[in-house]
């Protein structure tokens, strides 16, 4: 079984995905998804997430091998957007099915976190009308450091 | 000719996204640019990647038809 990894340019629906993903493995006893969504906090007008098409994808399909190499998992789904999102529009949905629920919650987190420290993304907000480059979080690494 | 990809904050500098450039060793292109896109192409934290394929060291000559890319560090999904 191979993951589900898909890089989305235009608006997903999460609920429609999960469901079907869900679907897809009736012999996994726990499915843990996490989705990201663009926060509506009043200022950011808008998010914009660039890629690089010869990386993002690749890299993303190598991560998705990663945590299958790693987990006994199921099943595996990766949707992340590219382009310019709204607020409360989802930015990306991990979902891993596993016969036991731990194996599923990590895959799912050790995806979100590597997804978001390493993934070839830039991103930039519209705040006021003017966009600002977002720079890398030293948080993200520390999420990172944490799977050794 | 060749083509360099500006990622990220790199492509508000640059003022586009990518441009043409003359083939030829990869100095010699970055000393046809503005000066001021070149030092940050030359940022030790900005990664590059020759037709599609990460590279570590920048001693590269280009080819026609080669297209090299120049990304900053990446801010997250």
């Amino acid at each position: 079984m191979g993951a589900d990894v898909r890089l989305a340019t235009a608006s997903f629906d999460p609920a429609a995905e999960l469901a079907a993903f869900t679907a897809a493995h009736p012999q996994a006893g726990g499915v843990v998804s996490f989705l990201g969504q663009v926060r509506a906090d009043g200022a950011v007008q808008a998010l914009e997430l660039q890629h690089y098409g010869p990386l993002t994808l690749p890299g993303m399909q190598a991560l998705g091998a990663a945590v299958l190499e790693r987990w006994p998992l199921d099943g595996l789904l990766i949707v992340h957007r590219s382009g310019v999102l709204a607020p409360a529009e989802p930015i990306v949905l991990v979902a891993a099915a596993a016969r036991h629920r731990r194996d599923a919650f990590a895959a799912a987190d050790f995806a979100m976190d590597h997804l978001k420290s390493e993934s070839w993304f830039w991103k930039r907000e519209q705040v006021g009308g003017t966009w600002r480059w977002i720079e890398p979080r030293a948080q993200d690494f520390a999420d990172l450091a944490r799977w050794g | 000719m060749a083509r360099l990809v500006f990622l990220g904050k790199l492509a508000d500098l640059a003022g586009q996204g990518d441009c043409v450039v003359a083939d030829g060793p990869l100095d010699a292109v970055l000393a046809g640019l503005d000066p001021a896109l070149a030092l940050a192409l030359l940022d030790e934290r900005v990664r590059i990647a020759l037709n599609g394929e990460l590279v570590g060291e920048r001693s590269i000559v280009l080819g026609a038809n080669d297209e090299l890319a120049f990304l900053p560090p990446v801010s997250g999904g």
